[in-house]
């Protein structure tokens, strides 16, 4: 049974037609890359998913339940989480805190007082996290903004990752890091498939795409045009598709 | 530098130490200046009014580090002034509803404020300086233009004893104080609103519920202008209409001045409470001076374009 289904999923921005009815369907612990040209709507589909865009029509279930209508929080709570192509960063905060942003956990202080944000927790988690996914950072305790492109893209990733995912969203995960970094995310990636994560990585990076991913999915001015088994295509034609040359 | 220990200090203290200089050079200025400066009857002065415009900044502090503003904080001050004393001295209801009513009109004015800017249409900035001018008509209508004189003691002790030595509304502001200080530093209510300021986009894919966020936010920023309404009116024994007038400016600057960054994203309930005293022993010390009440207020104004200015030019050379 799939794990995320899309079904006739329309949107506008004002007179933009940007969505035209997507069917689309993503299983258990399965690596989608989702690929098209600027402006195709790939980014809008996905914040459709985690509820930052609301639909125009069209209804999306998720473990087969019904998630149209739900806020971005509750989505988040069922499982799914994105890396922003933006990062969606709070920069004046630390890092721990923007790992933990929405989901802080609190407790009692001095046994009584309610409501009280566990910083220690946050901190002590955060850097596991941090620690885990092997990347180099100052202090935990450092505001996000003054973080580099592929550090912020780290606090990023930790933060979809902490909670127990089971879909992964991945806007343009690889597009500010160094070729070392994103040697890194193509294997984590792969670690989160072994974990039973599905992942949807968009990239105009083809070459990430057919390293990552099993099933090709193209989107072209808010359709899906093709949707690949990646052993049973090449570049060139999901280059063709991209453009518009084939069919 | 190195910035991550900087920052890890300054966060811990909740508090910018620059202006605790300013606030000590100003002050020892002040003292040099006139011999008056520091009687104990003049340092409860400062307090005194202080703890006014302190609460009406701590209400500053909640909206403007959510990227906000409230320009009706001084208006809706007066607003709670007269509806509290129109109610226990206009329809001699019992002296407890001089409380109610101020921080219920306080709070009402916010979540009109709140609820207008939620629908996303009319930018904050608007829609409190419309309710700048509404929440200061409403209260020459109810008052009739005429101060309310003449409230229950019960209220008095509000703004008038001095408990333990220490004038009462001094005790509120610092009740206030740490409630708010716990609320913004160490609640998810707190980080939310951080990050909220900070970066809006973030805030709401993360899951935070930002309209909720602000509805609260301006309701909040309401009740802190009941609160002090209450405060006026029992200092003067009346509910007065023009209570409050600038003191938006005062709230505002006194915030800013405290570390608030004025684009969202930080502030400190400390921090403002230094930023207020600033405040108060400035407008204190050019009284003493007496420096005319004109000026004063040109020199409020020069220190909240100031202090905006080096915040920038800080934040600048950072990046
Ligand atoms: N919030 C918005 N308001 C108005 N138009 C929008 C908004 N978001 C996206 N669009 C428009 O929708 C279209 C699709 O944008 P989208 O970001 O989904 O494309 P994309 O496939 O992610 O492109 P890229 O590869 O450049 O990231 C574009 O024409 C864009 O201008
Ligand atoms: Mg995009």
């Amino acid at each position: 049974m799939a794990l995320l289904t899309m079904s006739g999923l329309k949107k506008s921005f004002g007179s933009i037609e940007v969505l035209r009815g997507i069917d689309l369907e993503i299983n258990p612990s399965e690596v989608v890359g989702l690929v098209g040209d600027n402006g195709a709507g790939k980014s809008t589909l996905m914040k459709s998913i985690t509820g930052v865009y609301s639909l125009d029509e069209g209804n999306i279930r998720f473990e087969d339940q019904n998630i149209t209508s739900l806020a971005p929080g509750d989505r988040r709570a069922r499982g799914i989480e994105m890396i922003y192509q933006d990062l969606a960063l709070a920069p004046q905060q630390d890092i721990a805190n923007n790992i933990f942003l929405g989901r802080e956990p609190t407790k009692k202080l001095w046994g009584f007082l309610p409501g009280f944000v566990d910083k220690n927790k946050i901190d002590a988690e955060a850097l596991s996290m941090i620690d885990r996914l092997g990347a180099q950072i100052p202090s935990i305790h450092v505001p996000v903004g003054r973080l580099s492109g592929g550090q912020q893209q780290t606090v990023a990733i930790a933060r979809a990752l902490t909670f127990d995912p089971k879909l992964v969203i991945m806007d343009e995960p690889t597009a500010a890091l160094a070729v070392r970094e994103v040697e890194g995310v193509l294997k984590l990636i792969d670690q989160m498939q072994n974990s039973g994560i599905a992942v949807i990585l968009i990239s105009h990076r083809l070459n990430d795409i057919f390293a990552a991913c099993q099933r090709i999915v193209v989107l072209r001015r808010g359709s899906v045009i093709a949707d690949l088994q990646q052993e049973a295509t090449d570049m060139n034609e999901v280059v063709s598709y991209i453009v518009g040359a084939h069919g | 530098m190195n910035p991550s220990e900087e920052f890890v200090l300054l966060s811990r203290l909740h508090i910018r130490l620059e202006s605790l200089i300013v606030l000590i050079v100003l002050s020892a200025t002040m003292a040099m200046l006139s011999p008056v400066f520091l009687s104990v009857n003049n340092l409860f002065n400062i307090i005194l009014a202080t703890a006014t415009f302190g609460v009406l900044a701590i209400g500053a502090t909640f909206v403007i580090s959510s990227a906000g503003l409230d320009l009706s904080l001084g208006s809706v001050l007066g607003l709670s002034s007269v509806v509290g004393a129109a109610l226990v001295v206009t329809l001699e209801w019992p002296w407890y509803f001089a409380i109610i009513g101020s921080l219920f009109a306080g709070t009402m004015a916010g979540a009109v404020n709140g609820f207008i800017i939620t629908r996303g249409l009319v930018p904050a900035f608007i829609v409190t300086l419309g309710m700048l001018g509404i929440a200061r008509g409403l209260a020459l209508i109810i008052s009739g233009g005429r101060g309310i004189y003449g409230l229950p003691n019960e209220i008095l002790f509000l703004g008038q004893a001095r408990p333990l030595g220490v004038p009462t509304p001094v005790f509120i502001l610092a009740i206030v104080a740490i409630i708010s200080h716990y609320i913004l530093a160490h609640t998810r209510f707190g980080h939310h609103t951080l990050a909220l300021g900070d970066n809006e986009a973030a805030a709401k894919a993360t899951g935070i519920d930002i309209s909720r966020q602000r509805m609260l936010l301006y309701m909040l920023s309401g009740l802190m202008a009941g609160i002090a309404g209450l405060i006026f009116t029992a200092r003067v024994n009346t509910g007065d209409p023009t209570a409050g007038l600038n003191y938006e400016l005062l709230a505002i600057t006194a915030a800013i001045i405290g570390g608030t960054n004025l684009f969202g994203g930080r502030g400190s309930i400390l921090g403002t409470m230094i930023g207020a005293l600033i405040m108060g022993v400035l407008q204190n010390g050019l009284n003493l001076l007496a420096v005319q009440a004109y000026y004063q207020q040109m020199a409020i104004g020069i220190v909240l374009i100031a202090a905006v200015w080096l915040d920038q030019v800080r934040d600048r050379r950072r990046s």
